[in-house]
């Protein structure tokens, strides 16, 4: 996993509430057993006029020119602004993928669901929760400034605007040394082997049924 | 030992360490696995050289790209084709149990838990899918993971969690005839919003819920991840323990003694307390349709369309904008004066014998109406399908005209060849109304069994208590 520590990005607004992870990366693209390549995907639906289907070239299909990913001045985007409750329904970890894979390394909403903002920390992503009116500030600059970035410092736990200003932002400490480090969390628990063989004895004993 | 919530003695009872900011190694009992979010997982494993910790934790089933007609023929799809062989061949070389798709045990990883009694009281259960909060209803603690922990919990039985807060939802009453679990589900999803249980596991607790069946407590507690929730749960009682007596999974002779004693003290103490509780009438509560596409947009069936004029604030009204747009919907528009051209029954919400029970008996009788381009019954495994049979179910939907299908998900993703074109519109008993769920462009309305099957007999969505 790659590591997150700081970060300067240009901005690109989706102003939608709910996003659901259907409308992040389509169950068609599902089928695929690898773990890469989700990128030209994302926001299928909204992105492209015609119907997206696996394997297809997508440099070749029609874009939506409304979709806002799709305006020139939001090319190149790494932190995307959204709206509450962003990445509900499905698990699929595909849609992490999607977003890192097409160049995102941070998210801002007011909240997220919580398998997908789980799944985020899994693949370098950076979820980051702001105050619903900070986010509505911060849509509207994005909107009247083009060439919009802010910069991330997750040590600092900070997002700080052109202009200087700074927003503080909550994460877990575990989740934010992970994420620093880029550490495998399965490398982390196997530390723990020991303890995880005395839980199963004792558990073995209690309820044999389980075993 | 102060009182307890059934979360908290859930648990309690799966901490294996603890890291100082209270991120915690919770053990995980039992592992369900399907072919869409399992493969990189596999594969992460053998990259690193690992094997599954606990090859009995484990059960697989190929649910969401198999066909549901001519199953005898294979899969069609070659990208389908590869991902449910890829499973086979990951629970062979990983010794897995798996249903395969020509099995009879074959269904819908939610469906076939249950009723193996490979889900049980107690547990920690989880699959790589967002519906496994419906576990709960046995009172275990099961939510959705990503791909990345399915790996982790395949190389070492264990997940890394930060405890939820908690939260009651209380329904109290006697459900009104033709209200059913369904609308229980919707109604508090339309209370307390699709984000209302973001953070929180919830209980849900009551005399409403005590009288609801297992299958009933199922669907109730598969859609909490659709009110925000990972897990929703439901108290042990004498129905959970005699929903498992004898299944295949569950424990036996001496065990099942020992097994039940335990069970019996997994509900919450009566001085717990929540960090949250709703209270909801069941007097309430009517049979629901939702019109828009998230699933707390919706409404009463005898309400009408609502008006993004008369939303709470901006953000909504947009929202009820482009959802109303995206349906083909005008507001006020009442929603019994909405037509639909295909029906789907099935989905882990509502493929269970009493879910097809209480379609059939809407059906019987009656014909599927000539505005109605398909209504399809998908059963929720191949048991369930046998035994809808045997009670001669399947005669009553075939005859109304409506197909009968082989068991999965189906088109409640439309991974297969199910699915809606652009524009139809649908009826369908499943969990998610998103844009493009059942297809491009496809339009859906979530509701119960019993007012899909009453949509395909009219044509267009009609109040199930007024039927005769
Ligand atoms: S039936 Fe639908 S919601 Fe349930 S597991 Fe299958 S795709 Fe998911």
């Amino acid at each position: 996993m790659k590591p997150f520590t700081r970060h300067d990005g240009l901005v690109a607004p989706l102003d939608r509430a709910n996003v659901d992870t259907d409308a992040i990366i389509p169950k068609q693209f599902l089928k695929s057993i690898r773990r890469s390549g989700f990128g030209p995907n994302l926001f299928d639906e909204w992105r492209y006029l015609d119907r997206g289907e696996p394997g297809q070239d997508c440099s070749k299909r029609p874009l939506n020119p409304d979709f806002v990913l799709n305006q020139p001045r939001y090319q190149g985007a790494s932190i995307l602004l959204a709206r509450e409750n962003f990445g509900c329904g499905s698990s699929r970890e595909h849609a992490p993928w999607a977003l890192e894979d097409y160049g995102f390394r941070a998210i801002i909403a007011p909240s997220f669901a919580d398998i997908f903002f789980n799944n985020c920390f899994k693949n370098g992503l950076l979820p980051i929760v702001l105050p619903a009116g900070t986010v509505d500030r911060l849509f509207r600059e994005t909107a009247a400034n083009e060439g919009y970035r802010l910069s991330i410092d997750l040590a600092e736990q900070t997002v700080t605007t052109p202009t200087g200003e700074s927003f503080h932002f909550d994460v877990d400490a575990e989740r934010k040394h992970r994420l620093m480090h880029g550490l495998d969390d399965i490398g982390i628990t196997l530390a723990q082997v020991d303890a995880i063989r005395a839980y199963e004895a004792r558990r073995r004993q209690e309820v044999p049924w389980l075993f | 030992m102060p009182p307890r919530t059934l979360y908290d003695k859930l648990w309690d009872a799966h901490v294996v360490h603890v890291e100082p900011d209270g991120t915690t190694l919770l053990y995980i009992d039992r592992h369900l696995v399907h072919e869409v979010t399992s493969p990189q997982a596999f594969e992460g494993l053998k990259l690193a050289g690992r094997k599954p910790w606990r090859t009995d934790s484990v059960l697989a089933v190929p649910d969401h790209n198999v066909p549901t007609a001519h199953r005898e023929q294979g899969i069609a799809d070659p990208v389908s084709r590869l991902q449910v062989e890829t499973l086979d061949a990951n629970c062979r070389e990983f010794h897995l149990t798996e249903f395969p798709m020509q099995d009879r045990r074959q269904g819908i990883v939610h469906v076939i838990g249950p009723e193996q009694g490979f889900t049980q009281p107690g547990m920690t259960i989880v699959c790589g899918d967002s519906h496994t909060s419906t576990h709960g209803a046995f009172a275990a603690l099961a939510f959705g993971i990503g791909t990345s922990e399915v790996e982790h919990v395949l190389a070492t039985q264990c997940l890394w969690q930060k405890k939820s807060r908690s939260m009651l939802i209380r329904v109290e009453g006697e459900l009104g005839r033709g209200v059913t679990a369904k609308d229980v589900a919707l109604a508090v999803i339309g209370r307390i919003g699709t984000a209302g249980g973001t953070g929180y596991a919830i209980e849900f607790g009551g005399s409403t819920i005590r009288g609801l069946s297992m299958e009933g407590r199922m669907t109730l507690c598969n859609m909490a991840i659709e009110a925000g929730a990972r897990a929703g749960m439901v108290a042990v009682d004498d129905k959970t323990v005699d929903y498992l007596r004898g299944r295949p999974y569950a424990p036996q002779g001496q065990m099942w003694a020992r097994a039940e004693a335990y069970w019996r003290t997994l509900v919450s103490d009566p001085d717990a307390a929540f960090d949250a509780v709703v209270e909801i009438d069941a007097a309430d509560i009517v049979p629901q349709v939702t019109w828009g596409t998230s699933p707390e947009m919706v409404a009463p069936v005898g309400a009408h369309v609502p008006d993004p004029a008369q939303a709470p604030n901006s953000v909504k009204k947009a929202d009820w904008e482009r959802a109303l747009h995206y349906m083909g919907l005008s507001p006020h528009t009442p929603i019994s004066g909405i037509h639909v051209d295909k029906v789907f029954i099935g989905s882990c919400t509502n493929s269970r014998i009493e879910d097809l029970r209480e379609a059939a008996a809407v059906v019987r009788g009656r014909k599927v109406a000539a505005n109605v381009k398909l209504a399809m019954v998908v059963p929720g495994s191949g048991l369930v399908k046998a035994q809808a049979e045997a009670e001669g179910l399947d005669r009553v939907f075939r005859e109304a005209g409506f197909e009968w299908r082989d068991p999965g998900c189906s088109m409640c993703l439309a991974m297969n060849a199910d699915r809606l074109e652009p524009g139809e519109r649908c009826a369908s008993t499943s969990n998610r109304n998103f844009e493009g769920r059942q297809g491009q462009g496809g339009r859906t309305h979530l509701v119960s069994p019993a007012m899909a099957a009453a949509a395909a007999v009219f044509g267009h969505f009609v109040d199930v208590r007024n039927l005769q």
